[in-house]
């Protein structure tokens, strides 16, 4: 699932394993999040959206609404 | 790179080692105990047993790591790890047993069990989850 992550951190000057310290996960698992590679479960997206003050629609971006190319 | 180890990693990681420990005391004992002709009837069965229970044990520690590890994507390379092993494990002892039934091979299995091939699969499952999410997992 294409996402924001990187962009994110970067304004914030986070490194990856800055915003797994904050979440409370690995940095593999942001790693493997941001890279598209691991689709996190509802809860850990309203986390991460939570975390950059966002909604999760602003960090991830709908699959099926960029398959109908809406996005 | 930093890894990541949780109290969960720290504590599978612990079991692991206080089980395979436990194994190589129990399996030298009854080994050098049986060799010796020293045992028999029930205290013979019971001593056959040990060497199996610490193996037990660690399918135990990895389920337990399932239950304990707040991780979720750490919980799925673990998870992916157990469906490689269980699938490399179940084909290797039905083709294996097969060729037994078909005389093309001898009975008994030299010493390499079920248990034996399901741990060799958790590392072509760690190899899986390196080559399609980037990374190994921790178990």
């Amino acid at each position: 699932m294409n996402n924001r992550l990187k962009i994110l951190r970067a304004e914030r000057d986070w490194s990856q394993g800055d915003l797994a310290d904050r979440l409370e996960v690995s940095r593999q698992s942001v790693n493997a999040i941001e890279t598209g590679r691991y689709d996190p479960s509802l809860p850990l997206a309203f986390r991460i959206a939570e975390m950059f003050g966002l909604s999760i629609e602003e960090v991830f971006e709908s699959p099926s609404r960029r398959k109908s190319g809406a996005i | 790179m930093a890894y990541y180890r949780s109290p969960a990693i720290r504590r599978y990681m612990i079991r692991l080692i206080v089980l395979v420990s436990l194994y190589l005391v129990t399996l030298f004992t009854a080994v050098m105990m049986f060799k010796a002709q020293a045992v028999s009837g029930v205290p013979a069965v019971i001593l056959a047993i040990l060497p199996a229970l610490p193996i037990i044990g660690v399918f135990w520690a990895v389920m337990r790591f399932l239950i304990e590890e707040p991780d979720e994507f750490m919980r799925m390379l673990l998870v992916r790890q157990c469906l490689v092993a269980t699938g490399f494990c179940l084909t290797i002892m039905t083709v294996w047993e097969f060729l037994q039934n078909f005389d093309i091979l001898p009975p008994g299995n030299g010493g390499f069990g079920a248990a034996f091939f399901w741990f060799i699969g958790l590392g072509f499952g760690a190899l899986y989850n390196k080559l399609t999410v980037g990374t190994a997992g921790c178990a």
